[in-house]
């Protein structure tokens, strides 16, 4: 018989988003649903390791290595921060830019030299996915419809002022929420991953303003929603391997180029196995990175306070569980995973924004684990450990930037982890509306394109 | 499926299912909620369900005979009933998403093989969301035909991206096709018929048939007569649009 049973009215969520009627009649507590989406707290690492962005809600904070302080942003546009949860946020490939986008309809792009944002895009719908081309020219971002967009960015010149950029459509999955936009390693392919089980894989063309209609390959495999993607460099392919994490807790790795899946590692087995929460089912994987120079990856598990590393056999293409990393004394599940292409060192943060049940508006707290440098023939082998917060690059300073404050209070950590840990249930698995509730949204629904 | 004695579903003499009992709206919605199966990719696709005499056992299939011509929002079958005598060595299916409707068809192509052995073996019908699904069921450059023929026009502005015709469509549908494969697409709505023939005419992946080429297809002409709908626009004497191009390779790009 034919695979996974679909359910279809996965659309009604992104139709519905132009929704201004609903707010005045629905209950109050459907309200707060509403306007209290919780949203992950997101880190992304400089290439080189020049510096460290985390995401919270609406807030972007940057913390400089180089010069070992924080970050101020600077726009002269707008407002310098976003006005509503951000959504993702990324560095590009030649560490001159960063892009941050969300439920705002904003996509901010920043000069990672000075800070200063020097484009803003307005999208129609709130921005779930962005991406920056590797050689910097081009950012796109995915919106909630499954529209994959694109706008060219001239160089960065820190004397103009900030432009304001139309974007034009790449491409689409059709009616589906796209998780994740990766470009692969050799700037070839545009890779996107949807709710709907999907990977599309699309060459990137050389005009991209002229949309990118060429697809190179499905990679179909994974039965529940992918929630993430990376590439793991290799000197064989230049378009890389492809390694993808989803609902159905599996972790998969993929030939783009024929879209055939190479191996599948069933992660949420050994996460429920290693973990001490005998909550069943919150397995899904929430996020990978791949720690260059040593071909690992790292995993982020829905109910697993560390993460998972896989090891990734280039000549036989498979994967296979290497160890977990558990962090001890601290309620800390990763929601997001960053690292530098520099490698050495893995970046986690934990937290979200518009908590319920919890004092605190926000959580962040930020963690590292090293051991991931190429050791040397003579060394011996180097394990992975989490470093205390004394010890991370950066230190107290970084930690006060990134998490709004140097230590977070046990209690508060405590309630919000547990607010954390709902709150990406809930993100990750589709909204079920009452029968009445969904009636009432085919009648108010606005479908009128935003007039700018 | 009520069946009984006085009013059977299907007819005793024809062994053919009675349309009346398979009405639906001509209208389906294809972003309301719909539960049916769907194959985890091309290859997870059931030949020994679809075609159970060229495949007697799911493990037979030898890869060597896919599906070659699959019919968008087939409706009640009247173009693959044709075709699949026109090309009795080629594989084709269709695709709806009225579940009554695929029944019906499901029907007819059992009654035409019980009373035509050895013929019609080659067609077969799937419940399912095209505009969704097509990469889970056909692997790159599978098909060398595809029908739209008199889809649903969405005549609202604000629906037009619920036309299973559009620029980002197209991508999926060219996908599938084989360079060379053909799109056959026809309707009766003057205004669809614009719109599907401009999204077909920019898009770099596909170039229009010629004159000459579409008065040899054999195929061309049961566009309009073939279908259900294709039989009533005639019967009432209206214009129909087609617009048949052929999946191209794209053009290659010089550096700008």
């Amino acid at each position: 018989m034919e695979g996974a049973q679909m359910e279809d009215f996965r659309i009604e969520e992104c139709e519905n988003d132009n929704n201004t009627h609903e707010d005045s009649q629905m209950g109050e507590s459907e309200q707060n649903n509403k306007h209290m989406e919780v949203a992950p707290a997101l880190i992304s690492v400089h290439p080189t390791r020049n510096s460290v962005a985390v995401s919270v809600g609406s807030d972007l904070r940057v913390f400089n290595l180089l010069e070992d302080c924080a970050v101020i942003l600077v726009d002269e546009a707008g407002g310098a921060s976003h006005s509503d949860s951000i959504r993702g946020i990324k560095y590009g490939a030649n560490g001159k830019l960063f892009v941050s986008a969300g439920d705002d309809k904003l996509v901010k792009v920043w000069s990672t030299e000075s800070w200063r944002c020097i484009a803003t895009v307005c999208s129609e719908k709130r921005v779930s996915a962005v991406a920056i081309s590797n050689d910097g020219l081009h950012v796109c971002f995915a919106d909630k419809f499954g529209v994959v967009w694109v706008v060219d960015l001239p160089g960065v010149d820190e004397t103009q002022a900030p432009l304001n950029k139309k974007a034009v459509p790449l491409l689409a999955h059709y009616c589906s929420i796209i998780t994740s936009l990766e470009f692969s390693p050799d700037g070839h392919f545009i890779v996107s991953a949807d709710r709907d089980f999907k990977i599309r894989v699309t060459v990137f063309p050389k005009k991209p303003l002229d949309g990118a209609h060429e697809v190179q390959s499905f990679c179909l495999g994974h039965t529940e929603f992918v929630s993430c993607l990376a590439f793991i460099c290799t000197p064989d392919s230049p378009q890389g391997i492809l390694v993808s994490g989803g609902g159905d807790s599996t972790v998969r790795m993929w030939d783009i180029i024929s879209g055939s899946l190479l191996d599948t590692c069933a992660v949420g087995a050994k996460a429920q196995f290693e973990s001490d929460t005998t909550e069943g089912n919150c397995s899904t994987v929430t996020d990978i990175c791949t720690i260059p120079a040593c071909t690992l990856i790292a995993v982020a598990i829905q109910s697993l306070r560390g993460i998972m590393l896989l090891s990734c056999d280039l000549s036989s293409r498979t994967l296979s569980v290497m160890k977990v990393v558990s962090i001890i004394g601290e309620n800390f599940v990763p929601t997001s995973l960053g690292s530098s292409i520099s490698g050495g060192l893995l970046w986690m943060v934990t937290g979200a924004s518009k908590l319920r049940g919890s004092d605190v508006s926000s959580l962040s707290r930020v963690k590292v684990i090293s051991g991931f440098e190429k050791s040397s023939p003579n060394a011996s082998e180097q394990e992975p450990a989490v470093l205390v917060d004394s010890e991370i690059p950066g230190g107290a300073k970084l930690l006060e930037k990134l998490q709004g404050s140097i230590s977070v209070d046990e209690k508060v950590f405590l309630a919000a982890a547990d607010a954390v840990k709902t709150a990406m249930c809930n993100l990750l698995i589709k909204k079920q509306y009452s029968d009445e509730k969904r009636e009432f949204r085919k009648r108010t629904r606005n479908d009128r394109k935003s007039k700018h | 499926m009520l069946q009984n004695k006085a009013n059977p579903t299907i007819s005793k003499s024809t062994g053919l299912p009675r349309k009346r009992f398979y009405r639906a709206r001509a209208h389906s919605n294809p972003l309301s909620d719909s539960h049916f199966p769907v194959p985890l990719s091309p290859s997870h696709v059931d030949y020994s369900l679809h075609y159970p005499q060229l495949f007697p056992s799911s493990d037979c299939s030898d890869g060597s005979k896919k599906i070659e011509f699959a019919d968008i929002g087939c409706g009640f079958g009247g173009l693959l009933i044709s075709l699949s005598t026109l090309f009795p060595e080629t594989l084709m299916i269709g695709m709806e998403l009225r579940d009554k409707v695929t029944e019906y068809v499901k029907e007819r192509i059992l009654g035409l093989r019980l009373a035509n052995p050895s013929q019609f073996q080659n067609v077969s019908v799937v419940r399912t969301n095209s505009m969704k699904y097509i990469p889970n069921y056909f692997e790159k450059g599978q098909l060398s035909k595809m029908f739209f023929l008199f889809p649903d026009p969405h005549f609202k502005e604000k629906n037009h991206r619920r036309r299973v015709i559009s620029p980002h469509l197209l991508d999926e549908y060219a996908y599938v096709l084989k360079v060379g494969g053909i799109i056959y697409t026809i309707t009766d709505v003057e205004e669809l018929g614009e719109w599907m023939k401009s999204c077909l005419q920019n898009h770099p992946m596909f170039e229009p048939l010629s004159e000459m080429e579409l008065d040899g297809d054999p195929v061309v002409k049961l566009l309009s007569t073939a279908t259900e709908e294709g039989k009533k626009v005639a019967r009432n004497g209206g214009q129909t649009f087609q617009a048949v191009y052929r999946r191209i390779t794209l053009a290659s790009q010089e550096n700008s």
